[in-house]
């Protein structure tokens, strides 16, 4: 499995990126190994403040349903709209074309907060 | 009752093989090996292999035993003749249904009845207490494997392996013959996939071989390990009835579009009651439907009306890996399951438009 070394994580999956003010989230090549073949990507959270490990969409396999959390608190600007025809970009590259929101932190410095990827892949590995 | 997972006989092959293992109704199970759609479409298109050796064994065997099966089943199993095998259920003293099951007719005073596994032993408590033909009944499912060998090459990758002409045998029929040099193997030309195969109860002590030469004998059909959750996708395509899903303690087979099941020729336990579903019409129905807005419906979403009144419930739901789109079964009021209805489906908070189709979905 792959967990590049630039990236902070969830104990949710999530991987978020920062580029200058605005944070890249998707999620993890293991939560997309243990959905398996992603079909539905739904974002309706454009345009508003989300709290800290608050739902900001649902991600479904063919046989799973699985809620999205926000990494850290902000307002969510983006969402890839690739997704809505091929969702299984979050399968084939998780941390590129299979990004799912773009969010702008209300704090920066919670991304701190986050796990490295050494401590994700401890946390995975239990 | 013991808690503890039980495995099948080869679990260290599904293992070995890298499949993801998960408790499902007692056992410890394949559920994926390498990727579900791809499963899925190597079922549909070539042949796949299903472990699904914790389905459950029967023997009934007496001068009563088609008496026994009589009063505890829902289908006539008097049509039986030795060879053949029948789907059926038994109905439950309330109206509602303890397991869906096949009966197969060995010989005449001899059948086996294979089970859910997650109902095996209320089944086989169930039977037990309305034997009171002096049918000897035994529980053997400990000691078979069974391979469900499913998709249209199916039958060219077993053909190789047995002297049993397969062609000539006609669907819901089996013959106990030789199969990759092991005795006594019960080939049966059923499935619960839609895509034509074969399943193969054998011996435990002979699995392992059965499971390496069927690979072998398909290898040049492409033939792969198929997990449940692939199963799951091909029956609900099928619109085939999964218990705990769509069938359960509380629903009538005439609700659940199982009458072509059901016999009123003779006397079953609570027949009365199903009877009279049958001739005052059911007041729900279970439906086949497709989403027309993007979604997947999923067991236990509520189904409304245009007006966002509630109509039932949806029981089984995917993303049909073939449609590749939302779709479902679940029971609506009555008047709510013609063919062409449009229904809506609540995911989160959301009615999403479905339509009422004809099952098989495929």
């Amino acid at each position: 499995m792959n967990f590049p070394e630039q990236l902070k994580y969830t104990q949710e999956h999530e991987w978020i990126r920062l580029e200058g003010d605005v944070a890249i989230v998707g999620i993890t090549d293991f939560a997309q190994g243990e959905l398996g073949d992603i079909v539905f990507v739904e974002v309706e959270t454009v345009g508003k403040n989300i709290a800290k490990d608050a739902v900001f969409g649902t991600v479904e396999a063919v046989k799973t349903v699985s809620d999205l959390f926000l990494p850290v608190a902000g307002e969510v600007i983006e969402f890839n709209t690739a997704l809505n025809n091929s969702p299984e970009l979050i399968n084939s590259d998780p941390y590129g074309e299979g990004w799912i929101v773009k969010l702008k932190p209300s704090n920066l410095g919670d991304l701190s907060e986050l796990m490295d990827v050494a401590t994700y892949k401890s946390f995975v590995a239990h | 009752m013991s808690e503890q997972l039980q495995h099948v006989h080869l679990n260290d092959t599904h293992v070995a093989l890298g499949a993801k293992m998960v408790p499902f109704a007692g056992f410890n199970m394949p559920v994926l090996y390498t990727n579900l759609i791809e499963e899925h479409i190597c079922v549909r298109q070539q042949v796949g292999v299903f472990d699904v050796s914790h389905m459950g064994e029967f023997y009934l065997k007496g001068e009563r035993a088609l008496d026994l099966i009589q009063y505890v089943c829902s289908n006539d199993a008097s049509k039986l003749v030795d060879g053949k095998v029948q789907y059926s259920c038994l109905p439950n003293d309330q109206g509602g249904i303890v397991d869906d099951l096949l009966v197969y007719r060995v010989k005449e005073n001899e059948y086996m009845l294979v089970v859910n596994a997650s109902n095996i032993e209320k089944d086989w408590n169930w039977i037990s207490s309305h034997n009171s033909f002096g049918v000897e009944m035994t529980n053997q499912s400990d000691e078979y494997s069974l391979f469900a060998v499913q998709g249209p090459k199916a039958i060219l990758a077993l053909q190789k392996l047995t002297g049993v002409d397969l062609l000539s045998m006609p669907y819901y029929s089996f013959k106990i013959g030789q199969m990759a040099g092991i005795d006594e193997v019960i080939i049966s030309n059923t499935g619960y996939t839609g895509a034509g195969g074969f399943e193969i109860y054998v011996k435990n002590e002979q699995a392992l071989a059965m499971w390496n030469a069927i690979f072998e004998a398909g290898s040049e059909f492409g033939i792969k390990p198929i997990g449940l959750g692939a199963r799951d996708t091909l029956r609900t395509e099928m619109g085939y009835c999964l218990y705990g899903h769509d069938i359960d303690d509380t629903t009538s087979p005439i609700e659940a579009g199982l009458s072509w099941i059901t016999s009123f020729n003779k006397n079953f336990i609570a027949s009365d009651i199903h009877a009279k579903i049958k001739a005052e019409g059911a007041k729900k129905k279970l439906v086949g439907f497709e989403m027309i807005d993007r979604g997947i419906p999923r067991q236990h979403y509520p189904i409304v009306n245009e007006a966002g009144e509630y109509i039932g419930e949806v029981t089984s739901g995917t993303q049909s890996p073939n449609l590749s789109k939302g779709i479902g079964m679940g029971y609506v009021k009555t008047e709510y399951a013609k063919v062409g209805t449009e229904i809506y489906v609540q995911i989160r908070d959301k009615s999403l438009k479905a339509v009422v189709v004809k099952m098989p979905f495929i």
